[in-house]
């Protein structure tokens, strides 16, 4: 490859140098071996998902599967493994949290960005300062309230505490208001509208691009979150995707083709997403991390 | 119509401006009052209980015995909870690698013009960020386990199978490993966010170095490197905070054992299975004040810069 384009090159600009084409081999050398180390660790476990037991055992993990067909292990996964309760329970914590973060954030943000008096700012700094608190320690004491509550093994605990809307949502939305120029709002509030309806009616069809954007964000960040699962709702018939796929530790401890299948069952919904709305992923996060 | 609008503010343009006042507070109540009650209740109140937590002596059920700052004396004078700490260098390290080759990542693939297949790599590099932290940990079970994606690689390059170490049993080493792990996991992310801010810089910067004939590495070096300064010190706070309250990755791979805990293993550990409550909101508390105190840090930096 590389000596080909060497042999190209001296018909082309003069700025071709030898320079150049050494640091573009290495420079797509670095890129190919990246590309390979991120890739590589699933691959494996790609192969290792399709392989019967013996094939498992008298394999290396870099061989390809015999048989690309063998769903065995992946209809164990999702049967054995509760999988399909997983990805039900998933689904209905996910969408519950992900639809309340939208609507407590843009209602937050409408407060903050439109009314200005001195309480928005109050509640804008108390949901700041709230961000710096590294919540994953203060787990002993939400721990309390939660089974106060009666909350401790019910769906009910994982949404309320996702749907507590952070400050990153707020801020994309609050940015995004910001560019939507209040003399709309004026002239609906001559026109006899309440604030009520500014909110319904005008604002949120026009935050749609923001809304997806936290939509996403939220969405992949909540279909990962382990820990608030495995602690409040450790009740099998309550598992969501990851709390499913970390009990696999136990029964399948010494079946790691089985244990294979269900990464990648986990992994296959990421990686359509991923697929489908790269870029709004990719613009999602430089937008919610500008303010740091 | 629109005269009759303005005379009627006009005339009563001060009960117009305090009715809308008026509604405007009544509105933000409404709007506000469960997002605040969340807030409230999830995050400010579990903090006031967790300093209270921190002076008793309490199991979570019995009764709660009040002991003043024992827990903290008990803490600053026991080495082996400090020595949690010890296991944050290697990812704080790690974080620093991570954000040297992220900053590489972004400059190659900012400009889809002079790299090919940059949404590929790009891809590739960034779509662990997306996989459950869950699978992150199993996948890499896999890959470290004797006889497993490592040891193979190895192997097929000559090194023979009993002189490899076993990687997650070997203290140290594991903790190496499992950096490497979080490396892995959250390197896209990072270039991802260099990417966006490396675009936002003036376009004209690059064309007139180009012009000068500089090179790609020049160009890194005086123009991106300068431009997103800020971006680039933020992360580097973030990655310390990042490191002193590690807690995934060691807790699904290992959960703490070999010398892989972590603060924050220690005290889930502390509160959930050894149901010290009171000794583990008071390391709650340490933990908070050090990452306090390195926010504060982060703020009078940037407030010299700017």
């Amino acid at each position: 490859m590389a000596k080909e384009t060497k042999t190209k090159v001296p018909q082309n600009k003069k700025h071709y140098s030898a320079e150049h084409i050494v640091a573009a081999f290495f420079k797509y050398l670095l890129l190919v071996i990246s590309a390979v180390a991120a890739i590589l660790p699933m691959v494996v476990v790609l192969f290792g998902a399709f392989k019967t037991t013996a094939e498992f055992s008298s394999t290396s993990p870099l061989t390809l599967p015999q048989n690309w067909l063998n769903f065995e292990n992946f209809k164990t996964a999702f049967v054995k493994g509760n999988m399909v309760l997983g990805f039900f329970n998933t689904v209905i914590v996910v969408g519950i949290s992900v639809f309340l973060t939208i609507v407590f954030g843009t209602m937050t943000a409408y407060v903050i960005d439109r009314f200005k008096f001195k309480f928005s700012r109050i509640v804008n700094t108390a949901f700041l300062i709230a961000s710096l608190i590294p919540s994953i320690t203060m787990q002993m004491s939400v721990f309390q309230i939660i089974s106060k509550m009666g909350l401790f093994n019910h769906r009910a605990a994982l949404i309320i505490l996702f749907a507590g809307t952070d400050i990153i949502s707020i801020y994309i939305f609050v940015q995004f208001l910001q560019n939507i120029s209040t003399s709309l709002d004026e002239s609906a509030i001559i026109d006899g509208a309440s604030y009520f309806t500014i909110y319904t009616r005008i604002l949120l069809p026009l935050m749609k691009p923001a809304i997806v954007t936290v939509l996403i964000i939220k969405g992949i960040g909540f279909y990962n979150e382990f820990y608030t699962a495995f602690l409040y709702n450790p009740n099998p018939k309550l598992a969501v995707v990851s709390t499913a796929l970390f009990k696999f530790k136990g029964p399948f401890g010494a079946q790691w083709e089985i244990i294979c299948a269900g990464v990648i069952i986990t992994i296959i919904p990421a990686l359509i997403i991923f697929l489908l709305l790269q870029k709004q992923i990719y613009s999602g996060l430089t937008n919610g991390a500008v303010k740091g | 119509m629109d005269n009759v609008a303005v005379k009627k503010k006009k005339r009563s343009f001060s009960d117009v401006m305090s009715l809308r006042k008026t509604k405007q507070y009544i509105t933000a109540f409404w709007f506000l009052l469960i997002p605040l009650i969340l807030l409230i209740l999830f995050t400010y109140l579990p903090l006031v209980d967790m300093v209270r937590y921190s002076l008793y002596k309490w199991d979570g059920f019995g009764k709660m015995k009040f002991i003043g700052v024992d827990n903290y004396v008990e803490m600053f004078t026991k080495p082996e909870y400090f020595r949690m700490f010890k296991t944050s260098l290697y990812y704080l390290i790690g974080s620093f690698i991570q954000i040297g080759l992220a900053l590489v990542f972004a400059a190659l693939l900012m400009d889809s013009k002079k790299t090919k297949f940059t949404n590929f790599f790009k891809g590739a590099i960034f779509f662990p960020y997306l996989v459950n932290g869950v699978a992150v940990g199993l996948i890499f079970l896999y890959f470290y386990q004797p006889g497993g994606t490592l040891d193979t690689l190895l192997t097929s390059l000559g090194f023979s199978q009993e002189t490899l170490p076993l990687w997650m049993k070997t203290v140290g080493l594991n903790n190496v490993c499992l950096a490497i792990v979080s490396l892995w996991r959250y390197l896209g992310q990072n270039m991802v966010m260099f990417a966006g801010s490396m675009q936002s810089i003036d376009s004209d910067l690059y064309e007139a170095a180009a012009l000068d004939g500089a090179n790609q590495a020049q160009i890194f070096r005086y123009i991106i490197l300068p431009n997103i300064k800020t971006v680039i010190s933020i992360n580097m706070i973030l990655a310390v905070k990042g490191a002193i309250s590690v807690f995934e990755i060691p807790f699904i791979m290992t959960d703490g054992a070999n010398g892989t805990a972590t603060f924050v293993t220690k005290t889930l550990e502390v509160a959930f299975t050894s149901r010290k409550i009171g000794m583990a909101s008071a390391m709650g508390v340490v933990l908070l004040v050090l990452i306090m105190i390195i926010t504060f840090i982060q703020k009078r930096f940037f407030e010299k810069e700017g």
